[in-house]
């Protein structure tokens, strides 16, 4: 079936012909590798777009905040420097999908990019159980011009600096800001700024009823050991805690408890937890993402080049620039940064795929379930029930931790030195796979950190739980966030930090004086 | 279904807002770096941005973090030589880093500790000159007549076609058809029901005359209805424009210096660097700024930048031939109705004894009534001398028009130039 054809063009400048050729040839090989992608719209940006693309996260409208402008001076000074070459591509989960296209590109990386992020990325925005439970793609774009018009609005009404100080304080918080349990319904900005209205009414009433029930309470008989039968025989304090279950997410109980924040400050809480959920698949799917977008630009390269579409001087060009992405420098190298998730994921992918279609006796016995099936029906069963954590619990096979020479290291404070506690062999393969989708898992990356009590009968404390992971404390930046909750909440931040059953360590802001005079 | 989108043409600069609001949050901070980039920079070298850092720490965005400490795994790829169950030496500080990237500041060097930015010429210049202002900028605009600009003051009856107003000409036409019409339908009106009340009487009663005049007298009134014109002249309205006088965009800059032998070369690039600030200046409150360069020693000549700033002479000092010249240029070539005139002196001091009288005989009897602001910088670290006495009592008359300063080294240009042009409290 494969007949050569004379290629679509040649050299190394593009012009739009011979990108709406390639696109279509593209979408046509696409057709058969069966990936499902929203309608692309691709724009060809200059780099200095590129560079407000970046700062501004990817996203095509943003609010107006500082850290953005830090974001891209950074982006600016790095790449003017040379020190950073911009990524040749930027793509937006959205309906349609938005790809950005630097105008700088040769025509291979123009090929590449279509590729790569307009039917890798985008297919996997609009095939991977995640996305599609957290995000939705068609609404976004309109849910952040709703957003940018509203904080606008806010900052002509309340002043920039209030609105400034108001969304540092949830920028603070916004990888707490997800509800796992509850997917978001989609609506459209024109809804959500009808709605919006009616929202402020209506949460500020629940906000008063929740409050309503303080008794003016003298803080010192707020003190939890007064609160037995002696000193309470009404058992006023004894309704249990306020929330009855801990809540994972901080800026949802803020946005919705808070006792003194203004309708408009609870909406722009709102805005930045929505947009946090909006990224939170992308934290959690970065191996999975780029190994699945660099497999795609793989393997439709390779057929445009069968297929006679592209010559010798692309392929070479396209080799020598695929490599350098899924290269992964060894941990003493100095070019070491990490694991590239290119490389890992590009790796996975290309070893199911081998698994399926050449398995050993060792595919068979770690895979029985995969090896020797379709492996393009396996390709996209993986690519989308899984995220990163499970997919490397489910498919990092030992052939891949054998060409990548993984090895797990255990650094522990009790103990005076480092220990090798597995290596790429028999036995390592399983603690390797463990150790790593462990590393991968959000719950060890982030502290698990949930609200415990709202002291809502005493002294209106906030009181956070952190179950400690492993007995890894907090970070310094630690107080700098209890301020901001502080900011939020309006009254005293207590922190407790938890391993097992017990308290380990407390903290509380405002800190405490030993002698508090009244002034 | 796919397709391509030139977004090229687009604007860019999208990041514009937040690049300032980052800018405006860190003000102090940029400031501190500009201070000391004014002080340090060569003379030439104003025309550029700057490169700014501040302290990773001061603006980072906290969030929850694992500190160091407790017990981590790390997978890495790129084993040699490990076996399991090898044990190792823990490196240096800490705690091993690397894997999951987002634990600790990094270990890759310094550079981390500080967030390094650059400044456009713009901001750069924004920030030199944040809180300065040209003194008496205003009362000089309002007496320059000289130049005018057209701009609108309402409607007028009279103009040309191509500024007719439309919405407004349309507006007149239709109350004017109404006004015209409403007596003529009211007539119509009654003449019809007239006619209607006649037509209805029994046939013996009604008057025949009478119906006939009626109807003509209708027809009469259909007529002059329909005679009214849709669109009249006197309908017409024009968009008026006047003449308003402009403030002058222009200003020349004077640069007197002293070239006398007591002058060094580092008296002098003080002196140029003085003159460079207050060009920068000058230059962004002006559309146009001119410069003339004056020297002098016994004798004053205009001389071309590079002899200004680079020729030695020797002798004495006679301030005066200076300023005459000055005068004598501003008669020639720069009528103070058009021109915002600036003149900034650079000198150590010294003159010739009987000279300073001369001065400020010249300087109260014709110079500082066409100038916008004199400024005098002395650059010694002596006390002061006649010149600068004389001086004195010309900023007792002129005391908003005229200010001078002392410098005794390069470090001293900014912080007096600052002090210069302060922003004064509006009163």
């Amino acid at each position: 079936m494969m007949t050569r054809r004379k290629p679509i063009a040649t050299g190394s400048d593009w012009n739009f012909e011979a990108l709406e050729a390639y696109e279509r040839a593209i979408a046509e090989l696409a057709k058969e590798y069966r990936l499902d992608t929203y309608p692309n719209q691709i724009e060809i940006i200059t780099s200095e777009q590129m560079m407000d693309a970046y700062a501004s996260v990817g996203m095509p409208i943003g609010y107006h905040h500082w850290s953005f402008g830090k974001q891209f001076l950074s982006v600016e000074q790095a790449y003017r420097r040379g020190q950073m070459g911009l990524a040749y591509e930027l793509v937006i989960n959205s309906d349609p999908c938005i790809a950005y296209l630097m105008e700088e590109n040769s025509l291979m990386m123009q090929v590449l990019v279509i590729a790569h992020a307009c039917y890798g990325h985008n297919s996997f925005f609009k095939g991977n159980y995640l996305f599609r439970t957290w995000t939705d793609a068609s609404a976004i774009v309109d849910y952040l011009v709703f957003a940018r018009s509203y904080v606008a609005k806010c900052e002509e009404r309340h002043g920039v600096e209030a609105v400034e100080q108001l969304l540092d304080a949830c920028h603070a918080l916004q990888n707490y800001g997800v509800d796992r349990y509850k997917r978001p319904s989609p609506i459209s900005a024109d809804e959500e700024a009808r709605r919006q209205e009616e929202r402020e009414a209506y949460l500020q009433t629940q906000v008063n009823r929740i409050w309503s029930t303080i008794p003016p309470v003298v803080s010192e008989l707020a003190q939890e050991p007064l609160h037995d039968h002696e000193n309470d025989p009404l058992g006023l304090h004894r309704h249990g805690r306020y929330p009855s279950e801990p809540q994972e997410n901080l800026l949802y109980f803020l946005e919705k408890n808070a006792p003194l924040l203004e309708p408009w400050q609870r909406e722009v809480v709102r805005i930045v937890r929505k947009l946090a959920q909006y990224f939170y698949p992308q934290r959690q799917t970065q191996v999975m993402n780029e190994g699945w977008a660099t497999f795609w630009h793989y393997t439709l390269m390779n057929r445009l080049y069968d297929d006679g579409l592209i010559d010798e001087g692309i392929m070479l060009e396209f080799l020598q620039s695929h490599t350098s992405v899924v290269t992964q420098p060894g941990f003493d190298s100095p070019y070491f940064n990490g694991i590239n998730p290119y490389a890992l994921g590009f790796a996975m992918f290309s070893d199911i795929q081998r698994i399926c279609q050449a398995p050993t006796d060792e595919d068979r016995e770690w895979f029985p379930d995969i090896a020797g099936s379709d492996w393009l029906e396996t390709l996209h069963f993986a690519m989308q029930n899984f995220k990163d954590e499970s997919f490397i619990q489910q498919f990092l096979s030992p052939k891949v931790i054998r060409d990548l020479k993984l090895f797990s290291l255990v650094d522990d404070d009790r103990d005076d030195s480092l220990q090798i506690e597995a290596i790429h062999d028999d036995r390592g393969y399983r603690r390797i796979r463990e150790a790593l989708s462990v590393q991968y898992a959000l719950s060890a990356r982030e502290p698990n950190i949930q609200v415990w009590e709202a002291d809502i009968r005493g002294d209106r404390s906030l009181t956070l739980r952190h179950v400690q992971d492993r007995r890894r404390p907090l970070g310094q930046s630690l107080f700098p966030v209890m301020r901001y909750l502080h900011q939020l909440w309006g009254f005293p931040i207590k922190l407790e930090s938890t391993e097992g059953d017990d308290i380990v360590r407390r903290y509380q802001w405002p800190i405490p004086e030993p002698t508090r005079e009244s002034a | 279904m796919s397709y391509f989108i030139d977004r090229r043409p687009n604007a860019r600069h999208k990041s514009a807002v937040n690049r300032q609001r980052f800018l405006q949050r860190y003000r102090s901070h940029i400031k501190r770096a500009v201070e000391e980039s004014v002080n340090r920079r060569s003379i030439t070298d104003m025309e550029r941005g700057e490169k700014v850092s501040i302290p990773t720490k001061d603006i980072s965005e906290p969030s929850f973090q694992h500190g160091p400490g407790g017990r981590r795994t790390v997978v890495s790829p790129g084993n040699k030589e490990f076996a399991e169950g090898d044990r190792l030496r823990r490196p240096g500080g800490g705690g091993g880093g690397g894997g999951s990237g987002e634990g600790q500041a990094g270990n890759q060097g310094e550079g981390m500790d500080e967030f390094v930015f650059s400044l456009s010429r713009e901001e750069f210049l924004d920030f030199v000159f944040d809180g300065l202002e040209l003194p008496h900028l205003e009362r000089k605009q309002l007496q320059v007549l000289e130049e005018t600009r057209p701009v609108r003051a309402g409607i007028s009856k009279e103009g040309v076609p191509a500024r007719i107003n439309i919405v407004r000409s349309m507006r007149e036409a239709q109350a004017r058809r109404i006004g015209m019409r409403a007596p003529l339908k009211r007539a119509l009106r009654e003449a019809q029901e007239a006619l209607d009340a006649e037509e209805r009487k029994d046939p013996v009663l009604r008057n025949p005359a009478r119906i006939d005049e009626l109807k003509s007298e209708i027809a009469r009134l259909e007529k002059r209805i329909a005679s009214i014109p849709f669109l009249d002249t006197y309908d017409l309205r024009y968009n008026h424009l006047t003449h308003q006088p402009m403030p002058s965009n222009q200003a020349v800059m004077f640069c007197i210096m002293d070239v006398s032998g007591s002058m060094t070369q580092a008296h002098k690039d003080i002196g140029k660097r003085f003159f460079l600030l207050l060009y920068l200046f000058l230059e962004r409150n002006y559309e146009k700024v001119e410069l003339v360069f004056v020297r002098h020693h016994t004798v004053a000549k205009e001389v071309d930048e590079e002899e200004f700033f680079y020729s030695r002479e020797t002798g004495g000092t006679i301030v005066s031939s200076a300023l005459t010249l000055v005068n004598s240029i501003i008669e020639a070539r720069y009528a103070p109705e058009q021109w915002n005139l600036y003149v900034a002196q650079a000198s150590d001091g010294d003159n010739w004894d009987d000279d300073s009288s001369n001065c400020l005989e010249l300087l109260n009897e014709s110079l500082m009534r066409k100038l916008q602001y004199f400024t005098y910088v002395e650059i010694t670290p002596h006390a002061h001398q006649a010149l600068w006495e004389a001086y004195d009592t010309v900023r007792a008359a002129y005391p908003e028009r005229f200010a001078m300063q002392q410098i005794v080294q390069a470090e001293d240009i900014y912080p007096v130039f600052r002090k210069l042009f302060r922003q004064r409290a509006q009163g």
